[in-house]
């Protein structure tokens, strides 16, 4: 039998992999999202647990809306990098900072 | 050991491996690829936790649609790989400090002496539809508690498309192309020009 804090502390394990992702890879921004989604995936991975371990079809549904989100985000995100990238022949994050205050 | 406990080691030694070759390893390319992996191995688990629905739309929608999208973009785009692993070393040994920092702090609060009441919960309490299956219960729920969310998602999904193709969209000058309403407005006597001529005699 699983328990619920294995799960929970495998999701706490998949979530800081994500955040490290984000320090290592400041530069390249595909990775940068890649590693959103893995953030997004222990998230999920902790709603499916609860739903499981608390008898309640509720953390399902959310998990459900995330995906939707996420994929919504992904989406948009890849093409802005699409349209930075023809613009700017890059996708270094260090270069774009024309916005710089 | 039971069999549930050796798989569920197995799948989380998997999505953990392939999370960290996702974040560490060189080419885009095949940290998308192991991204892939990690998400195969998350639907597994989630299998295991009888959250069958979620697992398969896991593996369709998200591994069919969404990874091929961004295998897509990071084989369009060709970069300079050197340039955009700099400061990667000078940054590893903080991150993997954060890293099993947070790991043990939420290991922490979440380890089995505070969950442990939960589970006597869990052991007790009745399956919430015992002769139903996961996907009719989702189903259930999806389509009466939470109707304005799932409407709102939908809306979510079609601004997402509507943003995507608007951003990519470009029109290029040098593409040739047929105007159907010029075709059809063209005379004869634009095209073809009869010249009157005299005859010459035979040399």
């Amino acid at each position: 039998m699983v328990s619920l804090s294995q799960y929970l502390i495998l999701a706490a394990a998949l979530f800081s992999i994500g955040v490290v992702g984000v320090f290592l890879n400041r530069k390249n921004l595909v990775v940068l999202l890649m590693a959103i989604e893995l953030i997004l995936l222990a998230v999920n991975l902790n709603f499916v647990a609860f739903s499981h371990f608390l008898w309640g079809m509720s953390g399902q549904v959310f998990v459900f809306f995330v995906l939707t989100v996420a994929a919504a985000e992904s989406a948009i995100g890849l093409a802005i990098l699409i349209v930075l990238f023809r613009n700017r022949r890059t996708i270094n994050v260090d270069d774009f900072d024309t916005l710089k205050g | 050991m039971t069999f549930e406990t050796a798989v569920f080691y197995l799948f989380s030694a998997i999505l953990l491996a392939s999370a960290a070759m996702v974040v560490t390893i060189r080419n885009p390319v095949k940290s998308v690829l192991f991204l892939v992996l990690a998400f195969v191995s998350a639907a597994c688990l989630w299998i295991l936790l009888h959250a069958e629905f979620l697992a398969i739309v896991l593996v369709l929608v998200y591994v069919g649609a969404v990874m091929v999208l961004f295998l897509f973009v990071v084989m369009m785009i060709d970069v300079n790989l050197a340039v955009l692993r700099q400061g990667f070393t000078e940054y590893l040994p903080v991150g993997a400090v954060v890293a099993v920092l947070m790991v043990v702090e939420i290991a922490l609060v979440v380890g089995p002496r505070q969950f442990a009441p939960m589970q006597v919960i869990a052991a007790m309490a009745p399956a919430a539809h015992p002769h139903v299956s996961n996907t009719r219960a989702l189903g259930l729920l999806l389509y009466t508690t939470y109707v304005y969310p799932f409407e709102i998602a939908a809306a979510i999904l079609l601004v997402a498309i509507i943003a995507a193709i608007a951003l990519t969209m470009r029109r290029r000058p040098d593409t040739k192309y047929q105007d159907p309403a010029r075709q059809v407005e063209v005379r004869a006597r634009d095209r073809v020009r009869l010249v009157k001529m005299p005859s010459e005699p035979k040399t």
